[in-house]
């Protein structure tokens, strides 16, 4: 388990200092499952940053986070994708080795084909993290998401922050 | 700050009929936030499934979240079970 205290100095005490309890939700709400995982849609959100080339950067400027999120189509080419990130503090050596750490389509489909969980969704969501002003997020951009990931025929996620 | 973004993400999700699962790398945040179903792992930030190019342990890492989504008794939080010890971090790191 990462620990607070691996962070720098300045990012320890700002996470420290920081109300998380200021965002969290009164209620904890609950989906069902409509079938079993084996035969569920999944879609994958990360917060790595991810992004196709010729999709707009992320706002690295944002002084709220960024709060936008691209689509990444199932068909994408992992190796290919870029990692924006506003956050000097985490070590992206094993995303970019590695983009299935974050992404994990080829680790899904593996489980897909041994029966384990049902096909990948047409459509995954990146967001880059460091959203430290979530209001646009939780009004506006993660109800958007859960729309698209909808259209995109998701009934489960599997969510990943870096 | 990606441990509580995932935790939004997962509410808004479920409100849309999206059955949820996070990776948590930061357990004291994930249990303030308080996302429906939640796999703690044991894992430095950036590193959610384990170890870069070890196709078998985030199989493992998978299975073991994908084995929450069953779970109505929310919220739900897991520790992962994993054989082998994750080596020590070579720097410092953190979203």
């Amino acid at each position: 388990m990462a620990v607070l205290r691996d962070l720098a100095l300045k990012d320890r005490l700002y996470m420290e200092a920081y109300r998380h309890a200021r965002f969290a939700p009164g209620q904890v709400p609950c989906t069902p499952l409509r079938r079993a995982v084996a035969g569920a849609r999944i879609a994958v959100v990360t917060t790595a940053g991810l992004r196709l080339p010729d999709q707009p950067p992320f706002d690295l400027t944002d002084r709220m986070g960024d709060p936008s999120f691209r689509m990444i189509p199932a068909e994408v080419d992992l190796a290919g994708l870029v990692v924006d990130h506003r956050s000097g503090a985490w070590d992206r050596s094993g995303v970019l080795a590695d983009p299935d750490l974050a992404l994990p389509l080829t680790r899904l489909r593996e489980l897909g084909a041994a029966g384990e969980v049902g096909p990948v969704a047409s459509h995954h969501l990146s967001f880059m993290g460091s959203i430290v002003g979530p209001r646009r997020l939780i009004d506006e951009t993660a109800p958007a998401a859960a729309r698209c990931l909808a259209e995109a025929g998701a009934e489960i996620a599997l969510l990943t922050p870096v | 700050m990606c441990v509580q973004t995932v935790g939004l993400l997962a509410h808004a999700l479920e409100r849309n009929g999206i059955a949820t699962v996070v990776v948590s790398l930061v357990a004291s945040i994930t249990r303030v936030i308080r996302p429906p179903r939640a796999l703690e792992v044991p894992f430095p930030f950036g590193h959610p499934l384990g170890r870069p190019g070890d196709a078998a342990g985030q199989r493992a890492v998978l299975r073991q979240a994908l084995g929450l989504l069953p779970r109505t008794d929310v919220p739900v939080t897991a520790t992962l079970v994993m054989g082998a010890a994750w080596p020590p971090p070579a720097g410092r790191s953190g979203c």
